[in-house]
């Protein structure tokens, strides 16, 4: 990573188009991009704390949000064609427009992660509640909220470092998650009555550990934005659940 | 409970693939340029690769068309203006003042801004450049008039009307009479000076279809203001601002991710 490309995307940001109307139009998408992160973090968290406190009426409010984040959605899709026909954009202005529409994207997804969270608070209808699953997936969402509060601050800012550590950073969610699932396992092996309970779970962790991958594709984007390229280079991955069972020895 | 180790590597990226290299056609050595006292080209150094279109860019007096007037050396016709340094047209020198200007310009053609059909017929606009270079029959002419005028697109359109008077047609089909009598003495290299300012969106596709075809026989060198149409026709963009050459590359990287701020600028209409 090359500082020199972050303050010129910074530089690019800060002097004006000849074409006064083409700053606004651009300005009007970051700024409904913000719109949109702004509400999807409150969903997570809404969803999250709705599961916990099973709180029902919490549930369908995330779920009726939901509503509003595909529609900023359209909205932005929108502007960008717009001012893309409009403006025919070149380099960094292109690279905005496209990013703007691509952060747009995993947020309409992150919205709907957090909605199915919101729908599964009212079937969980046991008063099975082990604390340690509840602080695992209290702790995991606190990271993944950080990545995502990170990423989208990372992109507003055209802040390259920033965006880079939340790509390497989704690792430990990743870990979380895998020793989430080996728990919910054993917990479903002790006794039946738990299995519908720790699936509903088991679905919403999986919900969680997803955001954070959509929290890393954000940083792609902000990558492309800034430098002109894509990323090539794997990136670190923790989640083991694809190869969970419940063979002893084998998780 | 096996142990979760992944390495965290550094952030790599994708390049994005560059043009292979073309064998070079023209290419430019430390040039400069003077009008009188006014340095106009400053220390130049590019190539025109062999069939690739190269289009140069920039704000009104940064010198490109003034470049582009060195290729065929037209800047003879005004006194007072020289240039200094190294221009080679494959093996011949082409600032030499010994050089026959006549034949340089029949190995690189020109087409302007404005169209500039001769007041001839449309056979005439054709035949009379082949016959400055060379003596041929009748029936070779015919053919070498229907061959240039398909290689301007416009033989379609013309072949039943060839007595007609060049200025009778169309502005677009004007400039694509000007681009088959360009064709017709069969240079190396076109130049092409703004050739689309003058025509209306339908003739400017029609020219811009044509200059990709043409670049599979010919190394084309155009210089243009409008930034999009640089994009959709060259392969190779040059950047000029008050006499430099301040980027020069492949067009695709120069429009999505340009490694000069000044180009940046530029181009997302951000100068001045």
């Amino acid at each position: 990573m090359i500082p020199g490309i972050m303050i010129e995307g910074r530089q690019a940001m800060a002097s004006e188009h000849t074409a006064k109307a083409f700053d606004s139009d651009l300005q009007e998408l970051t700024r409904l991009v913000a719109e949109m992160g702004g509400l999807v973090e409150r969903m997570i968290t809404e969803s999250v704390d709705a599961l916990i406190r099973r709180d029902v009426a919490l549930g369908k409010r995330v779920v009726a949000a939901d509503i509003e984040i595909d529609n900023l959605q359209r909205v932005i899709e929108e502007r960008a064609v717009l001012t893309i026909a409009r403006r025919q954009p070149m380099a960094i202005d292109l690279r905005e427009i496209v990013s703007a529409m691509r952060v747009a994207t995993d947020l309409e997804r992150i919205g709907d992660l957090a909605k199915n969270m919101g729908k599964r608070v009212a079937a969980l209808e046991s008063d099975f509640q082990p604390l340690k699953l509840i602080r695992g997936l209290e702790h995991m969402t606190d990271l993944v909220l950080s990545q995502v509060k990170s990423v989208l601050d990372a992109y507003a800012a055209h802040d390259l470092p920033a965006a880079m550590n939340v790509w390497k950073g989704d690792e430990e969610v990743d870990a979380i998650c895998t020793s989430l699932f080996r728990e919910l396992l054993t917990y479903m092996m002790e006794d039946p009555r738990n299995i519908s309970f720790c699936i509903h779970l088991m679905f919403c962790a999986k919900n969680i550990e997803r955001i954070g991958d959509h929290a890393t594709n954000i940083a792609e984007t902000v990558f492309y934005m800034i430098e002109g390229q894509q990323i090539t280079d794997k990136r670190p991955k923790g989640d083991m659940t694809n190869f969970a069972t419940t063979v002893p020895g084998n998780t | 409970m096996t142990e979760l180790s992944v390495s965290t590597t550094a952030a790599g990226h994708v390049p994005q693939v560059p043009l292979p290299e073309a064998p070079p056609k023209v290419t430019v050595r430390n040039l400069n340029f003077y009008y009188g006292e006014h340095h106009a080209l400053k220390n130049i150094n590019l190539t025109l690769g062999t069939n690739r279109v190269t289009a140069f860019i920039g704000p009104s007096g940064c010198g490109k068309s003034t470049l582009l007037r060195i290729f065929n050396r037209m800047y003879d016709l005004y006194p007072g203006q020289r240039a200094t340094g190294q221009l080679m047209l494959d093996q011949t020198n082409i600032l030499d003042p010994k050089l026959d200007l006549n034949l340089l310009r029949a190995r690189v053609g020109m087409v302007f801004q404005k169209p500039t059909p001769f007041p001839m017929t449309i056979y005439e606009n054709i035949a009379f450049g082949i016959r400055l270079y060379e003596k041929i029959s009748k029936s070779e002419m015919d053919d070498r008039v229907e061959k240039a005028l398909r290689g301007g697109a416009l033989w379609n359109e013309v072949k039943d009307k060839l007595n007609a008077s060049g200025l009778s047609l169309s502005g677009g089909q004007q400039q694509r009479l000007c681009i088959a009598r360009t064709v017709a003495v069969r240079p190396e290299v076109i130049l092409f000076d703004e050739p689309c300012s003058a025509l209306d969106p339908i003739s400017t596709a029609k020219v811009e279809e044509l200059i990709q075809e043409l670049s599979e026989d010919y190394t084309i060198a155009i210089v243009t203001h409008n930034m999009q149409q640089a994009a959709r026709v060259s392969d190779k963009t040059a950047f000029m601002y008050l006499g430099e050459l301040i980027e020069f590359d492949d067009t695709n990287k120069i429009f999505t991710s340009p490694s000069d701020r000044r180009t940046q600028d530029y181009i997302t209409g951000r100068f001045g």
